[in-house]
């Protein structure tokens, strides 16, 4: 087994090496290397051909139009150019936007910036399983509502909203509906053709492509449209210019390639680890796991481990790459505002692991992760006063704590 | 977080862990932080006639600086009266243990509990005084 164990596939993913091979082939002399711009030689038809065809492999790993795929440099700017470029577009018709507290911060940034430029915004509040519901959007709706930006499946805790009813609902009301899709295309179906999503932001680099490559799905019945926030030749439609980056372009297609003939066989593969990631744990007091258990990607897992921190547990889990949802880790000192935004007291929130499988996690590595946070659990437990209090049968939402 | 060698040692040999007798008149406890802020240090001290620490203890939930802060204050307090223990400064904690700046409080943390152990032996003694006198 090679150490340390990759388990932080959320934040981002190895490139498949069917997908590395792909790219090399489209950057020396011998390659594809052309611009696809040029129009007056075969090496730009011949870029812009694959480019195209992996135009079409993104389409069809979501049931999309190629003409609906714009080439974006990845999620972060496809929420931006959707946010901005769909609120600058309609701000005569409405000046409000709904999202929630716990979208990334490709999102939440964007909304920020719009409310200094006049826009109103309303932040839903998740429930205690990490879900927007189709009700808690439809409360939120008003008449100047142009548009409302939710995320698939949340990269912190895995959830799953349901963008299929959300869609249906801004729909009937003529509202344009934004779905950050990054932790979901590649992992769970999605059906441009039947959800009444109209835009789409999609990352190669969690899926097993490239980074610095992305897509922006941009609905053509009924017609969305964009103010572009990137002029410079007017590529793509006049939504995002910029030379086409051959090689990164045809890795994101490769990947949507894989994903789409591989995705049932992974989806079970991964069930299996995770459900052998929670046995291995279930014996263990106070161990809680983040967000809904039905609704949800079985590659993401998120634990707290009560009374023990969530950046001293992940000192001691030396072999593992995971990621912690305590304040330690972060430059801010503030826990997760997922977590908190889920009603996570934060000392729970302190003590949280996330930890993301992929498709090159076995089940040896599995097992490996799971001894050493169970190891690392119980000495750390040792040496806190909380874990003493709690046997002590202390209530430790009722002490009068020293606060600092 | 890149951490200095003597926070790691201190994390993974943590010197003084344990619990004395929160009742004796002997022991003062000092318990500082809250979960809420992901640090809680518990330090208690174990005086003798001479007045002089003859044993210190630890528990703490939170960082690897937070452990390794009050795990130093226990083993530099040890031996020393309670007016030499009462010096013990934060910044000499984070010295020793070259704590980045995003980590400082950890020291103060580490001083506060020693200073509210110390509180809570004299405050025991003096109770135990009064009713003599």
């Amino acid at each position: 087994m090679k150490l340390p164990i990759y388990l932080d596939y959320s934040a981002t993913t190895p490139v498949d090496p069917r997908v590395a091979e792909k790219m090399i082939q489209c950057l020396s002399l011998e390659g594809n290397f052309g611009n696809p711009a040029s129009r007056s030689h075969v090496f730009g038809w011949r870029a812009e051909e694959a480019v195209e065809d992996a135009r079409r492999q993104v389409a069809n790993l979501i049931h999309a139009d190629p003409r609906e795929i714009v080439w974006t440099s990845g999620a972060t700017e496809s929420d931006n150019l959707a946010i901005k470029g769909v609120a600058h577009f309609y701000s005569k018709k409405g000046k409000h936007i709904v999202t929630s507290r716990i979208e990334h911060k490709a999102v939440l940034d964007p909304c920020r910036q719009l409310e200094r430029a006049g826009f109103e915004v309303t932040y839903l509040d998740p429930d205690s399983d990490g879900l927007i519901t189709p009700e808690m959007v439809e409360n939120a709706l008003r008449d100047d509502t142009i548009l409302v930006s939710l995320m698939h499946v949340n990269n912190e805790i895995g959830v799953i909203n349901d963008i299929e009813a959300i869609g249906d609902l801004a729909r009937s009301r003529k509202i344009v509906f934004h779905v950050d899709a990054a932790q979901s295309v590649g992992k769970i179906p999605l059906n441009m053709a039947t959800m009444k999503v109209d835009l789409l932001s999609i990352s190669a680099h969690k899926l097993y492509g490239p980074k610095g490559i992305g897509v922006l799905y941009v609905r053509r019945k009924p017609r969305i449209r964009l103010e572009a926030q990137m002029h410079g030749g007017g590529h793509e439609r006049g939504m995002r210019s910029g030379t086409l980056a051959t090689h990164q372009i045809v890795g994101m297609g490769e990947a949507c390639r894989i994903a789409a003939a591989e995705m049932d066989s992974e989806r079970t593969r991964l069930i299996a680890l995770k459900d052998r990631v929670l046995a291995q744990l279930s014996d263990l007091e106070e161990v809680h796991v983040n967000g809904s258990l039905e609704q949800r990607v079985p590659g993401i897992l998120n634990i707290s481990f009560a009374f023990v921190e969530g950046e001293s547990l992940m000192m001691s889990l030396k072999d593992l790459a995971i990621s912690s949802g305590s304040a330690c880790t972060s430059a801010s000192l503030e826990p997760s505002y997922v977590l908190r935004a889920l009603g996570l007291s934060d000392e729970l929130a302190h003590s949280s692991l996330r930890i993301s499988l992929g498709r090159f996690t076995t089940g040896a590595e599995v097992d490996h992760a799971v001894a050493e946070i169970r190891e690392a659990v119980a000495k750390l437990r040792e040496l806190s006063p909380l874990w003493d209090m709690y046997k002590d049968g202390v209530d430790l939402s009722q002490v009068e704590w020293v606060a600092h | 977080m890149a951490y200095s060698e003597k926070v790691i040692d201190h994390y993974e040999h943590p010197r003084n862990v344990g619990k004395l007798d929160q009742d004796s008149q002997r022991v003062g406890t000092g318990m500082v932080g809250a979960p809420a802020c992901g640090d809680v240090m518990r330090l208690q001290i174990q005086v003798n006639d001479e007045g002089v620490i003859e044993d210190a203890r630890f528990k703490t939930y939170g960082c690897g600086s937070a452990i390794a802060s009050s795990s130093l204050a226990t083993e530099w307090m040890k031996g020393k009266t309670l007016d030499e223990a009462a010096t013990i400064k934060n910044t000499d904690i984070a010295e020793e243990l070259a704590l980045p700046p995003v980590k400082i409080h950890c020291s103060v943390l580490a001083e506060d509990a020693i200073k509210a152990a110390i509180d809570d032996y004299r405050a025991k003694q003096k109770h135990d005084a009064a009713p003599a006198a």
